[in-house]
C-alpha cells in the first residue's frame, strides 16, 4: 500500500514553499422525516415557513424532544466510520443572535458528543485508467460526530431594505463530522469529501445531495513552511460543493501566503466563498469575536444511549465501500481500478451487483464466474452507450435484469461481442429486451460451416496480394482476414469458427 | 347562597354538581370581585370574565344533560400570565409580550380546561417570573390585601412573587384558586405572605410545555388555594407525563387528594439545624416551634437533621437561574412576535440590542447580565459549573437526610411580608427572601407553603413541609397536619371595594 | 472577580441589550455586589462533584421520527406561526436587511 502521508503540494512562494493543511467540518442533513426536536417535516423545496412548528419559530414556552431516528442514524454514522459511540452524551446550547436563529441559540453538543473519534481512508487515484496495482490510501481523522438543529434561511435580494427569513430549514437535524486537521492538497480534500459523502449514502444517514444543501463544508485552512508548527487558520463557511472546496482552499491558501510573505499576519475570521469569483472574503456579519456561552440545555436530559440500541445500529449497516472494494478484488476476482469504480456510489455497486446476481441466474454460473463479464460490461459498454445517449445510471432504460439478458446471449455464443453492442444501442435506444432484438432484427451468430467456408474464399480470392504477404511471414495480415470476413459475414459468424477456416485455407 | 366567592374549589365543585348553584353563577360572583378589586390590587393583567362564563355555561348545560362532569367541574380559577393560553394575551408581565398572543394553549392550562374549569384571567407576576414582590411587572405592581397593623395601617404590602398575582387574588377571595409558578420559590413565598395554601410538586411532575420559561431546570408549575385539599384537588388536574416536554416525569398522578391523611403516626420530620440561621426573625422561629408541636400532636416523631450546604443554595441558585434564563430569553428579539424597536437606520443586531432594552425591565436586564456575564469565556467553570457542582452537593444534602427522616420542616420566608418598595432598590436584599425555598427547588424537591399565623402585626406567616421526591402525598398530608391544628381563620378585611 | 464598566458594555453587548452610559454605570455596582455574594461558593472543595444541570431524574426518552404526529408540535402552520411577527411578508418574517 503506497503512502501519501507525504503529499507533495505546495504553493511556490517568493521566500519558497508553503505547505497547506486543511480541515473539514461537515454539516450532513441526516436523513428524517421529522425534525431534530420537533414534528415538522424536513422535505425539501416547500413554500417558505410552511415547515415550521411552533417549537422550530421560538414560540414561548416551546420546549425540545428529541426524533430517535437522528441518533439512529447518527450512530450508524459513527460506527461506518469505525468511531466509538458515547454511551452517555449531551446537548448543549451554543447562544448567538441572529435572524435565521429563533431561539437564540443552537442545540448542538461541544462537551459530550455522540461520537468519538474515528477516521476514513481516501484513495487519490481512482480514476486512474486501467491501472491494476493498489491505489495510494491516506487515512485522514475524524475528531468527532455531534448532532445538531441547523438554522432557517436568509434571503437578501427580494425588497430593497429587508431581509426574510424563512424557517423551514430551522431544527432540521444535521450531523457535525469534524476532521482532524490531516489534508495537505485540495485534492486530497476533494477526496475526502467525496468519499465521506460516499459512505454516508451506503449508510443511508444523508442523501449526500450537496445542491439542495444536505452537505456543507465549513473550510478550514492554515499554511506553514513545511516542518513548522501550524499557522493560524480561517474558516470558510458553508462550502457545498466539492470542487467549491477544492477552489476555496486553493483560493485561501495562496491569499494566505500573499498576505505572510507580504509581512502581515492571518486574523483567526469566519470567511464566505463565493462561488461567481472563486475567492474567499470576510463575512462582516459574523465580525464580533463570538463568545458562544455553551451550557448544557435543561431542557433536555442525558442522552444514554444501550447496547442493544447500539447493537442495533450495528447490525444495520450495510457493507461498506472500503469492503465491498476489498471483496470484488478478491472474492470476484475483479481488478482494483474495477473495483474502485464500482464502489465509488452505493447506486453503481447496488446497480453492479444486481446485474451480476442475474447474470450467474441467467448462465447458471457463479457470481465469480460471471463477475468480469458484467463488470467489464458495465463499465465500458453500458456506461459508454449511456454516456452516448446522455443518460446515466439512474435513468438507464435498461436494467440490471435486461442487461444480464443480453451479457448471457453473448456467453452461450448466440451473438458476438460486436453484435452485443449494436443490440444495446438498440436497447437503450426502445427500452426492449435483447432477446427479442436479435430475434427480429435476425442478429443471431451463425455456425453455418459452408457459408463461412464461402465468405473465406471470396476474401482470399479478393485480397490474393495480401495472401502473399501472409504466406511469405506477414502474420499480422491475419487480422485483416478475420475482419473482412466478419463484415462478409455481417458481424454475424461465429468467431471462432472463422479462426478455425481461415488457418485452414491459409494453409 | 349568600356570597358564592367564599367558597372554595372543592365546595364550589361539589356545589354545582349537586345544583345548591349555577357555575354560571359562579362564575359571575367572581367576575364581579374581580371588577372591583381590579382598581386596588392589579391582581390580574388581564381579566377574562367571558372565558370564565363561557366555560360556566358549558357546564351548566353538561349537568343539565346529565353528561359526566370533570374534576373540576363549574371551578374558575386565576391563571399566572406564564402559562400561553389560546387566542388571550400573554405578556409574562413584560413589555416585550405586551401583544403577545398565543396560537396555542399550555398543557397545564389545557388540562384544567378539560376537567372543568374555567378562566377568571391572566394573573400578574414579577416580569418574566423574576422577583419576589410583583415589583418588576411591566403591568404595575400587585398589592397585597394584606395590611399591616391588623389592617390598619394603609402603607401597600408585597404580595411576595412572582405568583403575586395569583396570592392576592386568593388570598382577596377573586378567585377559588390559581395556577402558579415556582423557580426558586415563587409560589411558596407569596402563598406565605398572604396567608394561602401553595404547592410546588417535584420537578416534572406539571408539564412546561407552554410556560414562558424562566430557568428551565428549575421552572415548576403548582397550585395555590385556601387550602391543602384544594391545592391537591387542582395539583391533579395540573400534574401528569406530557410527550411534549423531554424533562417531563413519565409516572402516574397519585390520587392525591383520595389519600389526604393528617394521621402522621409512624412519620418522622426532620428539622434541618442550618435554616436556624443567625438573627432569624423571633416570630418566625415561634411559628417553627408552633408547626414542630403541631407535627407532634398528629403523631409524627421529630428529629433534628443537618443539610450542611443550606448556606450556598441561594448563591449557587442565582447564577444557575440567571444563566438558564439569559439563554431562554434570547429569543425575545422582535423577529418573530413581541416587540419591535427599530431605530432609523438601526440594522439587524441594532434592532436586537434596542428592542430588547426598550422590552426587558431592570430585573430581567439585571439577570441577563448576570447570567452573560457567569456563562462566557473564562468565567464559565468557575461560576457555573461549580454552582452546578454546588447543587449536586445541595441534592444530596437531602437524600442524605431523607434515609432518617420522611419530610422536613422549615420556615417558607425569612421575614412576613415587607412592604411595598422596602427592597427594590437592593437586589440582594431581596433576593435573601428565597432563603428558605431554593435549595428544594434546586434539588427538584416537592414542597409546599401553608399558613401558620399571623405575626404581631397581623401579617400571615407560613411554615414549609419538603418531601422526598415523587412524595408529594407526605407533603400535603404534613400541610394537612399543620393545617387542621394552626386553625388559620384570618383573612384581610376587605378595604378595597 | 469583579466588573469594570467595559466589561459591563462587553456584557450588554454580548447580551444584546441596548445600555447608555449611565446605565452602565449603575449596573456596575450591583453586578459587582451580587458577584462578590456568589464568591461565597470558592469556599466548597467540589473536585470530583458532577455537576447537576436538571432537577428531573432519570435519561431522555426519544419520539419516533413521525411528521405532524402531534399537531402542536408539527408544521403546516405558517399562519399561526406568522401571527405575531411584526413584520411578516409574504409569508416571510421581515428583518433590517441583513449584510453577510
Ligand atoms: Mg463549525
Ligand atoms: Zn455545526
Amino acid at each position: 500500500m503506497a503512502s501519501l502521508s507525504q503529499s507533495s503540494y505546495r504553493i511556490d512562494g517568493a521566500t519558497g514553499a508553503w505547505e497547506v493543511v486543511i480541515g473539514l467540518e461537515v454539516h450532513a442533513q441526516i436523513a428524517s422525516r421529522a425534525k431534530l426536536f420537533s414534528g415538522a417535516a424536513t422535505a425539501f423545496g416547500a413554500e417558505p415557513n410552511a415547515q415550521v412548528s411552533l417549537v422550530d419559530a421560538a414560540m414561548p414556552g416551546m420546549l425540545p424532544v428529541p426524533n430517535k431516528e437522528c441518533i439512529r442514524q447518527a450512530v450508524r454514522t459513527g460506527l461506518a466510520v469505525d468511531a466509538p459511540i458515547n454511551r452517555v452524551s449531551r446537548f448543549d446550547r451554543k447562544n448567538y443572535f441572529y435572524a435565521d436563529l429563533p431561539q437564540g441559540y443552537q442545540i448542538s453538543q461541544l462537551y459530550h458528543p455522540l461520537v468519538g473519534e474515528g477516521h476514513i481512508e481516501i484513495s487519490l487515484d481512482d480514476k486512474r485508467a486501467g491501472a491494476d496495482s493498489e491505489p495510494a490510501v491516506k487515512r485522514i481523522g475524524i475528531e468527532r460526530i455531534h448532532v445538531e438543529q441547523d438554522a432557517g434561511k436568509l434571503m437578501h435580494d427580494q425588497h430593497p431594505t429587508m431581509s426574510y427569513v424563512d424557517l423551514n430549514r430551522s431544527g432540521v437535524a444535521l450531523m457535525e463530522i469534524v476532521s482532524r486537521p490531516d489534508m495537505r492538497s485540495p485534492a486530497e480534500a476533494g477526496a475526502y469529501l467525496r468519499k465521506l459523502r460516499a459512505i454516508l449514502r451506503y449508510v443511508g444517514s444523508c442523501d449526500g445531495n450537496m445542491e439542495e444543501g444536505s452537505m456543507r463544508a465549513d473550510v478550514n485552512v492554515s499554511v506553514r513552511k513545511p516542518g513548522q508548527p501550524f499557522g493560524t487558520r480561517t474558516e470558510t463557511k458553508n462550502v457545498n460543493s466539492v470542487r467549491f472546496v477544492m477552489a476555496a482552499i486553493e483560493h485561501e491558501a495562496n491569499r494566505q501566503v500573499d498576505v505572510l510573505e507580504a509581512g502581515g499576519s492571518i486574523v483567526q475570521e469566519t470567511r464566505l466563498f463565493d462561488p461567481d469569483s472563486g475567492t474567499t472574503r470576510s463575512m462582516r456579519s459574523k465580525e464580533d469575536a463570538h463568545d458562544y456561552r455553551y451550557f448544557p440545555d435543561p431542557d433536555l436530559l442525558p442522552l444514554v444511549l444501550d447496547e442493544a440500541f447500539i447493537g442495533e445500529c450495528r447490525e444495520s449497516l450495510p457493507e461498506l465501500p472500503d469492503a465491498k472494494r476489498h471483496r470484488y478484488e478478491t472474492a470476484l476476482g475483479l481488478t482494483a481500478y474495477a473495483a474502485g469504480v464500482l464502489t465509488a456510489e452505493v447506486e453503481t455497486a447496488r446497480w453492479f451487483e444486481a446485474l451480476a446476481g442475474a447474470s450467474a441466474a441467467a448462465q447458471g454460473r457463479s457470481l465469480a464466474e460471471v463477475a468480469r463479464q458484467a463488470a467489464n460490461w458495465l463499465l465500458s459498454d453500458l456506461f459508454g452507450a449511456l454516456a452516448k445517449a446522455g443518460r446515466t445510471l439512474d435513468n438507464s432504460p435498461v436494467s440490471p435484469v435486461a442487461g444480464a439478458e443480453l451479457l448471457a446471449l453473448v456467453a452461450k455464443g448466440t451473438i458476438s461481442n460486436t453484435i452485443a453492442k449494436q443490440v444495446l444501442e438498440k436497447m437503450i435506444e426502445s427500452g426492449e429486451g435483447a432477446a427479442a432484438i436479435v430475434t427480429r432484427e435476425g442478429l443471431t451468430q451463425t455456425s453455418d460451416t459452408g457459408a463461412i467456408e464461402a465468405a473465406v474464399a471470396a476474401v482470399l480470392a479478393a485480397h490474393a496480394e495480401k495472401v502473399d504477404q501472409y504466406r511469405a511471414g506477414k502474420e499480422a495480415l491475419f487480422g485483416f482476414f478475420v475482419g473482412q470476413t466478419m463484415k462478409a459475414m455481417q458481424g454475424k459468424a461465429n468467431p471462432q469458427l472463422v479462426n478455425e477456416l481461415l488457418k485452414q485455407a491459409l494453409g | 347562597m349568600s356570597d358564592l366567592t367564599e367558597l372554595g374549589v372543592t365546595a364550589i365543585r361539589d356545589g354545582v354538581a349537586a345544583g345548591d348553584f349555577s357555575a354560571r353563577e359562579v362564575a359571575q360572583a367572581f367576575n364581579a370581585a374581580i371588577a372591583a378589586a381590579q382598581p386596588a390590587l392589579n391582581a390580574f393583567i388581564t381579566p377574562t370574565p367571558d372565558h370564565a362564563l363561557a366555560a360556566a355555561e358549558r357546564i351548566d348545560a353538561d349537568r343539565a344533560a346529565g353528561r359526566p362532569l370533570g374534576r373540576l367541574a363549574g371551578v374558575p380559577i386565576g391563571m399566572k400570565d406564564l402559562f400561553c393560553t389560546q387566542g388571550v394575551r400573554t405578556t409574562a408581565a413584560s413589555h416585550i409580550l405586551g401583544h403577545f398572543v398565543p396560537p396555542y394553549e399550555s398543557t397545564v392550562s389545557g388540562r384544567l380546561w378539560d376537567a372543568g374549569a374555567g378562566m377568571l384571567g391572566k394573573l400578574n407576576l414579577d416580569e418574566f417570573a423574576m422577583g419576589s414582590s410583583n415589583e418588576t411587572s411591566a403591568f404595575g405592581k400587585v398589592i397585597s390585601p394584606w395590611r399591616r397593623g391588623h389592617n390598619q395601617d394603609p402603607a401597600p404590602i408585597a404580595p411576595g412573587g412572582s405568583s403575586g398575582g395569583s396570592s392576592a387574588a386568593v388570598a382577596a377571595r377573586l378567585c377559588p384558586a390559581a395556577t402558579g409558578t415556582d423557580t426558586g420559590g415563587s409560589i411558596r413565598q407569596p402563598a406565605a405572605f398572604t396567608g394561602i395554601a401553595g404547592i410546588k410538586p417535584g420537578y416534572g411532575r406539571c408539564s412546561r410545555w407552554g410556560i414562558v420559561a424562566f430557568a428551565s431546570s428549575l421552572d415548576q408549575a403548582g397550585a395555590m388555594a385556601r387550602d391543602v385539599r384544594d391545592c391537591a384537588v387542582l395539583l391533579e388536574a395540573m400534574a401528569g407525563h406530557d410527550p411534549k416536554d423531554a424533562t417531563s416525569l413519565d409516572a402516574p398522578v397519585p390520587g392525591w387528594t383520595a389519600a389526604l391523611d393528617a394521621d402522621l403516626s409512624g412519620c418522622t420530620i426532620g428539622i434541618p439545624r442550618e435554616y436556624r440561621m443567625d438573627g432569624m426573625d423571633a416570630e418566625v422561629a415561634k411559628s417553627w416551634e408552633l408547626g414542630i408541636a403541631w407535627l407532634k400532636d398528629a403523631g409524627a416523631r421529630v428529629i433534628d437533621i443537618s443539610l450542611p450546604h443550606t448556606h450556598y443554595a441561594l448563591p449557587a441558585y442565582y447564577i444557575i437561574a440567571p444563566a438558564e434564563a439569559s439563554s431562554n430569553l434570547a429569543r425575545y428579539d422582535g423577529v418573530r412576535y413581541g416587540l419591535r424597536d427599530l431605530p432609523e437606520g438601526a440594522g439587524l443586531q441594532d434592532m436586537y440590542a434596542a428592542t430588547r432594552a426598550a422590552g426587558f425591565g431592570a430585573e430581567v436586564r439585571r439577570r441577563i447580565m448576570i447570567g452573560t456575564y457567569v456563562l462566557s469565556a473564562g468565567f464559565y467553570d468557575a461560576y457555573f459549573t461549580r454552582a452546578q457542582k454546588l447543587r449536586t452537593l445541595i441534592a444530596r444534602d437531602f437524600t442524605q437526610a431523607f434515609a432518617s427522616c420522611d419530610a422536613i420542616l422549615a420556615p417558607t420566608t425569612p421575614t412576613a411580608a415587607f412592604a411595598l418598595g422596602e427592597k427594590s432598590d437592593d437586589p440582594l436584599a431581596m433576593y435573601l427572601n428565597d432563603v428558605f425555598s431554593v435549595p428544594a427547588s434546586l434539588a427538584g424537591l416537592p414542597a409546599m407553603s401553608v399558613p401558620a399565623g399571623l405575626n404581631g402585626e397581623g401579617l400571615p406567616l407560613g411554615l414549609q413541609v419538603i418531601g422526598r421526591p415523587l412524595d408529594e402525598q407526605g407533603v400535603l398530608n404534613a400541610a394537612l397536619a399543620i393545617e387542621q391544628r394552626a386553625g388559620f381563620v384570618a383573612r384581610p378585611a376587605r378595604w378595597w371595594a | 472577580m469583579s466588573v469594570d464598566k467595559a466589561t459591563v458594555a462587553r456584557i450588554a453587548a454580548l447580551a444584546r441589550i441596548r445600555l447608555g452610559e449611565d446605565e452602565v454605570a449603575a449596573l456596575e455596582p450591583e453586578l459587582n455586589k451580587i458577584l462578590a455574594w456568589v464568591e461565597l461558593l470558592g469556599e466548597v472543595d467540589v473536585s470530583g462533584i458532577e455537576p447537576m444541570t436538571n432537577g428531573a431524574p432519570g435519561v431522555l426518552v426519544l419520539r419516533e421520527d413521525v411528521v405532524d404526529a402531534d399537531p402542536l408540535t408539527g408544521g403546516g402552520k405558517r399562519d399561526a406561526v406568522l401571527a405575531n411577527a411584526p413584520a411578516a411578508a409574504h409569508g416571510f418574517f421581515g428583518v433590517p436587511k441583513v449584510i453577510e
